[in-house]
């Protein structure tokens, strides 16, 4: 294990030290350092590098819980944030199964998530990087019209978890990635695209593609209509699906189900999607950009399978909701960085894949429209009720093959229909900088809203 | 916050290698909530964050650092960073004067939150717990949250600003869950105000948690939405977002600079129905979009943005405005000491109108009346927004009538500017929003009257 590491394990043990009598400690210590960079007509427009620090504490003390958090690793700041996890755990409401992660005895998996090497990438290299990359979106075709960004950015992040029941971890991991974001113009109109590359290293990346994306999503919108209102299949592409998969998973946390906020509590058993369907949740997955190989609370992560052949097999557990209900811990604690407190929630979903490529399934389709983006997932997408309508746009699909562009529509049904409707799944699957992989998805009986 | 010296001596260092201009922002952000879910307290928090940002410019770059260590090497190493990303010019020695500053604060703080005991947080959440239950069997989970944050800043350039703000903010919402025949269905709403405690002097916690769970089992009985191009009231208060996201966005500087907003080169013209009057204004009284220096130091202002329906101004940050030799507008904000500042809107909203608001609705033959709107999100470049409706009804022969189930609007900025052909005299502020930009979240407040858009695409699945 690396000095860092130690360093980081250093200051949980010292907190966890503290720890009064009867009472539960948890420390979860991160360290990153970050760089991002953005260049605009072959220049550097921005260069940020950072470095941060942080403590989150949990305290659970005669079965109540409070918690702490400081953007520093300072001593006295240490000791204050745990005594203020102390005083806030006094005003909980008691539950009796309020309580830290105890150690489970699964092995935690070594992941190569790291690169050394990172750390000696010279800041001109990660520079050249982003300019080259605005130089080939820019020439990517003659109706790019402008490259509103394109950044490089790349992290080294380093956390621990520390606590008195015995748990004590610590992993370290790196990951780059290269994005932009391209205009493309024909006469008065203006479309947009964006196209990127992720990996572990700077070298893993490939501007090409990240270039060549933005520049056929834009510019195959150009004279895109607002489409007639009507009832279609819809072909989700790997981007877009994965944003509707992840939406899905927060379905599948045992907390919303705890909470009576998730649609599918009760059905474990059932057939709650389409035979097309095996969806599962690995963060054990080096491919994906979000592996891991420790979940929030310092537990080994794990391939958990939610739904198998359309049959919903269970839930995501962190160890509050699994003594809750009655289960075991799924590995599955996830927390937005040290800010907050652990919940319980998928990471690196995906879908097993089908037989046929993108095109063998829009010609299998005939009819209906290939959605490339879409818009307002945060606001038209109600995870307890199920409902979903969202802003879209993309492609016609006629007689089998890809037609003219479309926008301004919206895309509208429920999550519940939408997974039993699911008639096809691509053999296209692809890792995402986001906590699901894409892959093609072909839904029947979409109501889709226009003119 | 930080000894003047010392910041004297750490714009020379960020200004070393030949930067034409240098900043730091201190920030030291103190935060705490409380939430009850479940009917459980489950959770009190408390955070503090306290840093210093450092940017760097030479010509048309920026460079940008920033550190939790507020200690002489701390600031010093991360001002030779910033120095070293946006490397040219010529070194050498230059000394800053600084002029400390006060901007007027646009509200006053008069029971500041950290001075309420917890106890009272947690009381306040059961209150609103049990009256949320108490309007029926069919509310199944309530979530209650309070939040309150004190965020002090500090900007210091090398132009001679020193200048400080102390902003103050508290918060409260309610979510309600009902369960029926149907399924599920939620309400939501929050409160919040650029001021303390006594935010809670004029909301009525119970009040406030009934009409959310009221909103929740309305929803129960409620239709899906319908699908296609009608007309739309929107209700006054709820519905600033639509002009948040209709043009909002389309009028920040860095937009138009790029070529990635369709108000690019409109100044002067008339872009939207003539009854249409839109500012952004950061000075409002205690909207949660207020404040009284912006993250780069600049007062806060009232911009008029539309006059009768013509384009007046964009909004700016520092960099952009020096570029084009103009004012500063107040729109540099930030998320935090770890966020470059960009352009952002404060308080958006559009003045009141002449109609009655009954008659409106009364002359909307068929049509949806939207009451509160949810969250939205724009493509600049082709004016294309969305914006959720969490509280709708059909209009029938000038009524409202039905509850309709969630969905989104879509509709294009410039179109849909033109489309309003009615105005109420009812303006009023809506709840807290958080806008998201690029990665960065900042507090921002919006408003309407009671209007009519004469055509939006509703995204509901019935016919």
């Amino acid at each position: 294990m690396s000095a860092e590491l130690d360093e980081l394990l250093a200051i949980g043990d010292r907190i966890v030290g503290w720890a009064a009598d009867g009472e539960q400690v948890e420390a979860v210590v991160v360290h990153s350092r970050d760089t991002e960079i953005r260049a605009y007509e072959g220049d550097v427009e921005q260069l940020s590098s950072a470095e941060t620090r942080g403590v989150g504490v949990r305290v659970v003390c005669d079965h109540r819980v409070g918690f702490a958090y400081a953007g520093s690793l300072d001593d006295d700041v240490l000791a204050d944030t745990l005594a203020e996890a102390r005083d806030n755990a006094g005003f909980a409401t008691p539950d009796e199964y309020a309580g830290l992660a105890e150690p489970d005895g699964v092995p935690i998996a070594e992941l190569d998530l790291y690169r050394a090497s990172l750390v000696d990438v010279p800041t001109d290299r990660k520079v050249e990087l982003a300019i080259e990359l605005e130089r080939i979106a820019r020439g990517a075709d003659p109706r790019i019209s402008g490259v509103e960004s394109a950044d490089y950015a790349d992290s080294i992040a380093a956390a621990a978890v520390v606590t008195t029941t015995g748990i004590r971890a610590a992993a370290r991991e790196t990951g780059a990635y290269v994005v932009a974001s391209v205009l493309a113009s024909d006469g008065d109109e203006t479309q947009t695209g964006f196209g990127f590359s992720v990996g572990r290293h700077p070298d893993e990346l490939d501007l090409d593609v990240a270039a060549r994306d933005a520049a056929q999503r834009a510019t195959r919108m150009l004279g895109a209509k607002k489409p007639p209102s009507e009832r279609l299949t819809v072909v989700l592409d790997p981007y877009v699906a994965a944003q509707f998969l992840g939406i899905i998973g927060t379905t599948l946390s045992a907390e919303a189900v705890l909470k009576g906020r998730s649609p599918f509590a009760d059905r474990v058993g059932d057939e709650i999607a389409a035979a097309a369907i095996t969806f599962v949740d690995d963060p054990t997955n080096v491919l994906a950009f979000s592996a891991t190989q420790t979940d929030g609370e310092g537990l080994a992560t794990r391939r958990n399978a939610l739904i198998t052949d359309g049959v919903l097999q269970g839930f995501l557990h962190n160890s509050y909701t699994a003594r809750r209900m009655g289960a075991v811990s799924t590995g599955s604690a996830v927390r937005g960085g040290f800010k907050s407190t652990p919940s319980a929630g998928a990471r690196a979903l995906s879908l097993a894949p089908g037989t046929k490529s993108p095109d063998e399934l829009f010609a299998a389709v005939g009819n209906g429209i290939l959605v490339q983006s879409v818009a307002g997932l945060h606001s038209g997408v109600n995870p307890v009720s199920g409902d979903f309508s969202t802003g879209a746009e993309g492609l016609r699909i006629r007689d089998g093959v890809l037609g003219e562009p479309v926008r301004e529509f919206t895309i509208a049904s429920t999550l519940q229909r939408m997974l039993l409707d699911v008639v096809a799944v691509g053999n296209d699957v692809e890792w995402l900088p986001m906590r699901a992989a894409g892959v093609t998805i072909v839904v029947d009986d979409v109501t889709v809203s226009g003119s | 916050m930080l000894d003047s010296g010392l910041i004297q001596r750490v714009l020379g260092a960020a200004l070393r290698t030949g930067g034409d201009f240098a900043e730091i922002f201190v920030e030291d952000r103190r935060s705490s909530g409380a939430r009850l879910d479940d009917g459980r307290v489950e959770e009190l928090s408390s955070g503090r964050d306290r840093g210093a940002g450092i940017r760097v410019v030479v010509g048309e770059t920026t460079g940008y650092a920033h550190t939790a260590d507020l200690s002489e090497q701390g600031l010093r190493s991360a001002a030779e960073a910033a120095a070293a990303a946006a490397r040219g010019g010529t070194g050498g020695e230059r000394v800053v004067a600084l002029t400390p500053t006060t901007a007027a604060r646009p509200n006053a703080v008069a029971v500041p939150p950290e001075d309420i005991a917890k106890s009272a947080k947690v009381e306040l959440l059961l209150r609103a717990n049990e009256a949320a239950r108490a309007e029926g069997g069919a509310i199944r989970q309530v979530t209650a949250r309070v939040a309150d944050s004190r965020r002090r800043i500090l900007v210091a350039n090398s132009d001679g600003l020193l200048t400080e703000d102390d902003q103050v903010k508290t918060l409260f919402a309610v979510q309600c869950v009902a369960v029926g025949d149907t399924g599920m269905q939620t309400g939501y709403e929050s409160v919040g105000h650029t001021i303390g405690w006594e935010l809670f002097d004029r909301v009525d916690v119970e009040e406030h948690a009934r009409k959310v769970a009221r909103q929740a089992l309305t929803k129960l009985s409620a239709r899906p939405a319908p699908s296609g191009t009608m007309p739309v009231v929107i209700g006054s208060g709820g519905g600033g977002v639509l002009f948040h996201e209709a043009c909002g966005h389309g009028l920040e500087a860095d937009a138009i600079a790029k070529g990635a907003s369709v108000f690019k080169g409109r100044r002067g013209e008339k872009v939207a129905s003539p009854l249409v009057t839109l500012v952004d204004d950061g000075t409002m009284g205690e909207e949660w979009g207020c404040f009284a220096i912006d993250d780069e130091g600049t007062p806060a202002q009232r911009n008029v943005l539309i006059e009768d329906g013509v384009l007046t101004d964009y909004m700016y940050d520092f960099l952009r405005s020096r570029k084009e030799g103009r004012g500063l507008s107040g729109n540099g904000r930030r998320e935090s000491y770890q966020h470059l500042p960009m352009v952002r809107m404060t308080n958006t909203y559009v003045l009141a109108g002449n109609d009655e608001p009954a008659d409106i609705i009364a002359s909307t033959e068929r049509g949806v009346y939207v009451k509160a709107l949810g969250g939205g999100q724009v493509n600049t470049a082709t004016g294309d927004f969305v914006f959720g409706m969490t509280e709708a009804y059909l209009i029938h022969n000038g009524e409202i009538t039905e509850p309709l189930r969630e969905g989104n609007l879509i509709g294009n900025g410039p179109q849909v500017l033109t489309q309003i052909d009615a105005v109420g005299n009812d303006f009023a502020m809506g709840p807290p929003g958080m806008c998201g930009k690029d990665g960065q979240g900042v507090p921002v407040g919006d408003g309407v009257p009671t209007l009519r858009v004469t055509a939006l695409t509703i995204g509901g699945t019935a016919a």
